[in-house]
């Protein structure tokens, strides 16, 4: 898959659900091998996030500081 | 004359076209509902159904009662949205045509999806499902109960924290708490979605025994060996089992392919507007918007829509943007409960736990019907 194929999930400004849960609805509805790129203006998720995708099985591709966000790009691998 | 149609008869939509009746003139525009129920449905208070302290008549109400009289009310089920044409089809009456067309239909329950769900879990989450889990609770003489959802996106996010200490409150007043383990398992990183709320939550649950997992998402349940599964590799047994139910976006949404695959509607976050179709409106738990899919989001994201709907028809510059306001309300049990607001750039306060955001939560519940649906408030 390329990087013009990935999904990007906006999740800037969510306190609830939270981007985390973005992140978990986007793998769940990915197909295995899917790109999932969600945007998280929550200081958290940079915790959070590389946490349970090592703990789900997933793979954390990159994670990229924006002006007040970061990108958190997970491949989806089973 | 425009016409504008709204689909499904819940908080958002009636508030929608309440105050689009009262902004536009007749001769502006034609406001048609379609809902195939006809009912409105006060779903916060289904969780009182279930712990026997909430007649489920009393959430329920005729939707004509609570519209605007110009409002016309089609009682029928939207099955294709055709937005090349700008047509509804609908599954009995004729072809509706719209100038603006507002989705409102809510979040679809779909326990199918869930191999072992319908004969193993328990919910709160529809009338029936709340009226089985009162039945089950009343027959309920100890062992472990789990709380958990079947998956996310959900209905209101802290509904589930919420019920584990609602089962304690209620096996305590009954005198077998000691009997009952409650073990609560949460697909988050924490036990509450909120983080500046989670410590109060945490707090509670230390208070009362309610044990918690967390990063904790369904992937089976064993309804033999009554056990659920996460994706994470954890397993837990369970005597009773308390889960959300999944949720789906709306059918007719999917059906005609304007929804993710979850079937959620793509929109955009601040003007509401979906992303494929800027003469199509999103409100509320049928769209992917990243807020808690809440009647308070919906109601709140009314507003935002009947004014750029009302700009539209004018052919004003509609200038309304959502700022992802949405107040909660949380019952902790023995009359003590929190409230707390925020939006897309102000993160909740932690509240205080107290018998005033308790009975601020049983106010909403009785003034809701008199000042919401109506868009006064």
């Amino acid at each position: 898959m390329t990087e013009e194929q990935k999904t990007v999930l906006d999740a800037r400004g969510s306190f609830c659900p939270g981007p985390l849960m973005e992140l978990i609805r986007g793998i769940r509805q990915a197909k295995v091998g899917e790109l999932i790129e969600v945007w998280s203006s929550d200081s958290g998720s940079r915790r959070d996030i590389p946490f349970w995708v090592q703990k789900a099985g997933h793979q954390m591709v990159g994670v990229y500081e924006e002006a007040g966000y970061a990108r958190f790009l997970v491949k989806k691998v089973k | 004359m425009k016409k504008i149609v709204v689909l499904g008869g819940g908080v958002g939509g009636t508030i929608v076209a309440n105050l689009l009746a009262k902004r536009l003139r007749k001769d502006e525009a034609e406001i048609t509902l379609v809902d195939s129920s006809g009912k409105h449905v006060y779903q916060p208070g289904f969780i009182y159904v279930a712990f026997g302290r909430k007649d489920p008549k009393k959430l329920v109400r005729d939707e004509r009662r609570l519209l605007r009289k110009r409002v016309r009310l089609v009682l029928d089920e939207a099955v294709r949205i055709d937005s090349q044409n700008h047509k509804v089809h609908l599954a009995k009456g004729p072809v509706l045509d719209y100038d603006r067309l507002v989705i409102a239909l809510g979040a679809r329950l779909v326990p199918e999806e869930l191999p072992g769900y319908k004969e193993a879990a328990q919910h709160f989450y529809s009338i029936d499902g709340a009226q089985k889990l009162r039945k089950a609770l009343e027959r309920f003489q100890g062992g472990k109960i789990i709380v958990t959802v079947a998956s996310v996106p959900y209905k209101c996010p802290p509904a589930p924290s919420e019920a584990a200490c609602q089962l304690d409150y209620y096996f305590t007043k009954k005198g077998i708490r000691d009997k009952v383990e409650i073990h609560y398992l949460s697909p988050l990183s924490r036990v509450f979605p909120l983080e500046p709320v989670n410590p109060v939550v945490e707090k509670i649950f230390a208070m009362h025994n309610i044990k918690s997992t967390i990063f904790f998402n369904v992937e089976s349940i064993d309804p033999a060996k009554r056990v659920v599964n996460s994706i994470e590799g954890e397993t837990f047994s369970y005597d009773m089992l308390l889960m959300i139910p999944p949720h789906r976006g709306a059918k007719v949404v999917e059906d005609s392919g304007l929804g993710d695959r979850g079937g959620w509607l793509p929109t955009d976050k601040n003007t509401l507007r979906t992303k494929a179709h800027p003469d199509i409106f999103g409100i509320g738990d049928c769209t992917d918007i990243p807020v808690s899919k809440s009647g308070a989001a919906a109601h709140f994201e009314a507003k935002i829509v009947a004014d750029s709907v009302a700009a539209d028809v004018r052919g004003e510059q509609a200038t309304e943007r959502y700022d992802g306001k949405v107040t909660c309300y949380c019952d902790a049990g023995y009359h003590k409960g929190f409230s707390m607001t925020f939006d897309y750039e102000h993160p909740p306060v932690p509240p205080p736990l107290s018998l005033r955001g308790w009975i601020g939560k049983q106010l909403i519940n009785l003034g809701y019907w008199m000042l919401v649906p109506q868009g006064r408030v």
